[in-house]
C-alpha cells in the first residue's frame, strides 16, 4: 500500500529543510507519495476596501500562480528527478487548518513542516502556525528545525 | 510615503507660521465658498425636499418609506424570515472551502458597512434627535427595519447583474442592473435611467460621501484645538485621500479599514457602558421615545416633525434604496446572488437598529436636551427650529457632549473615531462615484484621474462650507439616487422574487449545501 506525506512549504529556508527531510523519509518508507503544499495566509473575516474586493479574484489567481512558479513547481521537479512521486497544492486559508485538511483529504500518514519564521506580537497572541498545527493536527506532525 | 510626510509637514508649517493674519482672510474665504455653494445647490435641494401638496411632509421621505413597506410585504417579511440564515451565511456555514481566497460574505458586508457606518450614526442621529426629539428614534428604528427589505432587493440585483471582466475584476451596481435588467424584461429606457442614476451617484459621492464628511471632521477637530479656517482641514484631508486614491498608497486605506471596525466596536461599547451605568433611566428613555413618537413632546412640527426626522436620518444613515450598497456588495464570491441579498439585509439592522439607537439613547439619557420640568415638554431654541441643548450644540457636538457627560475623556476618542469614519466613508464613496463616472465616461486612466481630482477638490469645499447648506445638498444628492433606483426596483423586483422562490424551496429541500455546522 502506498503511503502519503504532506510537506508544508513557506518559501523560506525552513521549508527547504522540511522538504529535504520529507524526501529522506519517503525514500526510507519506500512506496511513498509526497504532496507539496503551499498555504497563502488568508482569512474570510478580514476587512478590505471596495477596490480590493473588486480585484480580489484577480489577485487570488495571481497569488496561486506566483506560489506555484516560485515554490511548488521547482520542489516537485526536484522530488521527481530523485525518483519520487510528488504533486503540488496551493491553497488560501489558515496555515494550520489548511495543512490538516489537505492531509485528511489525502489520507496522509504524516505532515512535515519547517519551524515557522514568524515572530513578534502576533505570535505571542495567536501562537505560530507551526505550534497551532502541532496542537490541532489529526496525524503526526514532524517539525524540522 | 515620504512625499506625503513632507507635504503634511509643510502644510502644518504654513498653518503654524501664517497664523492669525491668514485667519482673517480665510474666514472671508470660507464665507464666500459658503454663499456661492448655497446659491448653486439651492434649487436642486428645494426640488428634492419639496413637501407633499398641502402638508409639510417631504415627498422624498414618503417615497423611501413607501418603497420599504412595499418590498417588506412583497417579499413576505424577508428581513425576519431569513435573518438567521443571513447570519449563517456571514459566518461562512455555506461557503465552499474551495473558494477560500475569494471575497467572502463577511468581507462584502464589512466593506459595505464601513461605507455606511460613520457620521450618519453619530452626527446624523444627533441632528434627528435635536430637531425631532427622542420620538424620532422610534421612526428611525421602524424605517431601519423596513429598509432591510429594500437593501435585500437592490443587493441581490447588484450581484446578479454585475460585470465580470476578463482580467478577473468585477463591477456592479444599480447602473448595471438597471440597464441589463430592463433589457432582459424588454422594457425601454433602462439605459437612460442608468445614466441618470450615475449622474446622481456622482453628486451623492461628492455630497454625503465627501463634503458632509469633511465638514463634520473639521467641526470635530476645531472643537478640540479651537476654531480655525475649514479649508486647512480640507487641504490636509484632500492630500491624504489623494495619496490613497490617486497615489495608490494602499497601506493608508488598509490601516483605516482595520481601525474603523475597532472604532465602531469601541463606540458601541462606550454607549453600552453609559446605558448600563444609567440602567435605571433606560425605561424612562424608551418612554420618551414612544411618547415623543406619537405626540412630539413639544418639538417643532409635533409628531410629524419627529417622524420626518427619524425617517430622513435612517435613510441617510443606512442608505437603503440609495443603491450605493449594491455597488459595494457586488464583489462577493457566490453562485447564488440572493445569498448576498440576505447578507445585506443585516446592514440596516447593524447600522440603524443597533448603532443609531445607541446614539439616540445616550443623547436622551444624558439630559442634553432641555426639558421644561413642569410640563414634560421640550423647550425650543430661540429660532424655534430645534430643541434647546445645554451649550446650544447640535450635530456631532451634541453626541460628543452627551458621551462626555458620562465619560469625560470620551469626546477625544469620539473625535478620532469621527475623523477615521469620515475618512473611510470618503474612500468608499470615492469608489462608488468612480464606478458611476466610468460607467458614463468609460474606463481609462485620464477619465479616472479627472474624477479623483474633482473628488479631492470637493473635500476642501466641504470642509470650508458651513453645516446647513452642506447637509442639505448631501441629503438631496443621496436621495436623488434613491428616486431613480427605487423607480427601477419596482420593475425589477419580480426577478428577485423568482430567485427568492427558487432559493427558499431548494433550501427547504436541503439542496443548498452546508459546509459547516
Amino acid at each position: 500500500m502506498t503511503s502519503t506525506i504532506v510537506v508544508g512549504l513557506d518559501g523560506h529556508g525552513s521549508g527547504e529543510r522540511a522538504l529535504a527531510h520529507a524526501e529522506h523519509l519517503a525514500k526510507l518508507i519506500g512506496e511513498c507519495d509526497l504532496i507539496v503544499a503551499y498555504i497563502v495566509e488568508w482569512s474570510p473575516y478580514s476587512f478590505q476596501t471596495p477596490e480590493e474586493n473588486a480585484e480580489r479574484h484577480k489577485r487570488r489567481e495571481e497569488e496561486i500562480s506566483t506560489a506555484k512558479e516560485r515554490v511548488v513547481d521547482s520542489s516537485i521537479e526536484k522530488l521527481i528527478t530523485s525518483g519520487l512521486k510528488a504533486t503540488g497544492i496551493v491553497r488560501h486559508g489558515d496555515v494550520a487548518t489548511a495543512l490538516n485538511a489537505i492531509s485528511e483529504e489525502n489520507n496522509a500518514i504524516q505532515i512535515v513542516v519547517g519551524r515557522s519564521s514568524e515572530g513578534g506580537f502576533a505570535k505571542r497572541i495567536f501562537g505560530s502556525a507551526t505550534s497551532n498545527l502541532v496542537m490541532s493536527a489529526s496525524v503526526p506532525v514532524t517539525v524540522v528545525a | 510615503m515620504k512625499n506625503i510626510q513632507t507635504l503634511l509637514l509643510s502644510l502644518m508649517a504654513i498653518v503654524g507660521f501664517s497664523g492669525s493674519a491668514l485667519a482673517q482672510e480665510a474666514m472671508s474665504l470660507d464665507q464666500k465658498v459658503n454663499e456661492v455653494f448655497a446659491a448653486v445647490t439651492g434649487p436642486f435641494v428645494s426640488l428634492i425636499f419639496a413637501p407633499l401638496p398641502g402638508t409639510s411632509f417631504p415627498w422624498i421621505v414618503m417615497w423611501l418609506v413607501v418603497a420599504a413597506t412595499i418590498f417588506t410585504f412583497y417579499f413576505g417579511f424577508v428581513q425576519f424570515r431569513f435573518f438567521k440564515h443571513a447570519i449563517q451565511l456571514v459566518k461562512g456555514d455555506y461557503s465552499d472551502p474551495n473558494d477560500a481566497g475569494e471575497v467572502s460574505h463577511f468581507q462584502a458586508l464589512a466593506t459595505a458597512l464601513s461605507g455606511t457606518v460613520g457620521l450618519g450614526n453619530i452626527a446624523g442621529v444627533a441632528v434627528a434627535v435635536g430637531i425631532g426629539g427622542p420620538g424620532a428614534t422610534f421612526w428611525m428604528i421602524l424605517a431601519g427595519l423596513m429598509g432591510m427589505a429594500t437593501k435585500f432587493t437592490e443587493c441581490t440585483l447588484g450581484v446578479k447583474y454585475r460585470n465580470e471582466y476578463k482580467d478577473g475584476t468585477v463591477s456592479g451596481g444599480p447602473m448595471y442592473y438597471i440597464s441589463k435588467g430592463f433589457d432582459e424584461l424588454g422594457l425601454p429606457g433602462g439605459k437612460i435611467l442608468a445614466v441618470l442614476f450615475s449622474v446622481f451617484c456622482i453628486l451623492g459621492a461628492l455630497g454625503g460621501g465627501n463634503m458632509f464628511q469633511a465638514n463634520q471632521a473639521h467641526a470635530q477637530i476645531a472643537g478640540i484645538v479651537g476654531d480655525y479656517p475649514g479649508w486647512i482641514t480640507g487641504i490636509i484631508f484632500a492630500a491624504v485621500v489623494f495619496a490613497v486614491i490617486v497615489g495608490g498608497i494602499k497601506s493608508i486605506a488598509s490601516v483605516t479599514e482595520k481601525v474603523v471596525p475597532f472604532m465602531g466596536l469601541l463606540y458601541v461599547g462606550a454607549a453600552l457602558i453609559i446605558l448600563l451605568v444609567n440602567f435605571d433611566k433606560i425605561g424612562w428613555a424608551f418612554g420618551q421615545i414612544f411618547d415623543g413618537a406619537f405626540t412630539g413632546l413639544g418639538v417643532a412640527g409635533g409628531f410629524v416633525g419627529a417622524l420626518i426626522q427619524g425617517f430622513k436620518r435612517a435613510a441617510f444613515s443606512n442608505e437603503a434604496g440609495v443603491g450605493s450598497a449594491a455597488i459595494a456588495h457586488s464583489a462577493v464570491k457566490t453562485s447564488e446572488p440572493i445569498t448576498e441579498g440576505f447578507v445585506s439585509l443585516l446592514e440596516p439592522f447593524i447600522d440603524t437598529v443597533v448603532i443609531c439607537t445607541m446614539t439616540a439613547l445616550v443623547i436622551t439619557i444624558s439630559g442634553q436636551l432641555v426639558m421644561d420640568p413642569a410640563t414634560g415638554q421640550f423647550l425650543l431654541n430661540d429660532a424655534g427650529t430645534a430643541i434647546q441643548t445645554i451649550g446650544g450644540v447640535s450635530g456631532v457636538a451634541l453626541t460628543s457632549a452627551a458621551f462626555g457627560s458620562s465619560i469625560s475623556w470620551f469626546p477625544y476618542v469620539l473625535a478620532i473615531a469621527v475623523i477615521l469614519f469620515a475618512f473611510s466613508t470618503m474612500i468608499s464613496w470615492s469608489y462608488y462615484g468612480l464606478k458611476a463616472w466610468t460607467y458614463l465616461f468609460g474606463e481609462g486612466k485620464t477619465s479616472e484621474l479627472t474624477f479623483k481630482i474633482i473628488f479631492c477638490v470637493f473635500i476642501v469645499i466641504g470642509a470650508a462650507a458651513s453645516l446647513g447648506p452642506v447637509i442639505d445638498f448631501s441629503d438631496a444628492a443621496i436621495f436623488a439616487m434613491a428616486v431613480v433606483n427605487i423607480f427601477a426596483l419596482y420593475f425589477l423586483m419580480k426577478i428577485v422574487k423568482k430567485e427568492l422562490h427558487s432559493y427558499s424551496s431548494r433550501l427547504a429541500a436541503g439542496a443548498i449545501k452546508k459546509f459547516k455546522n
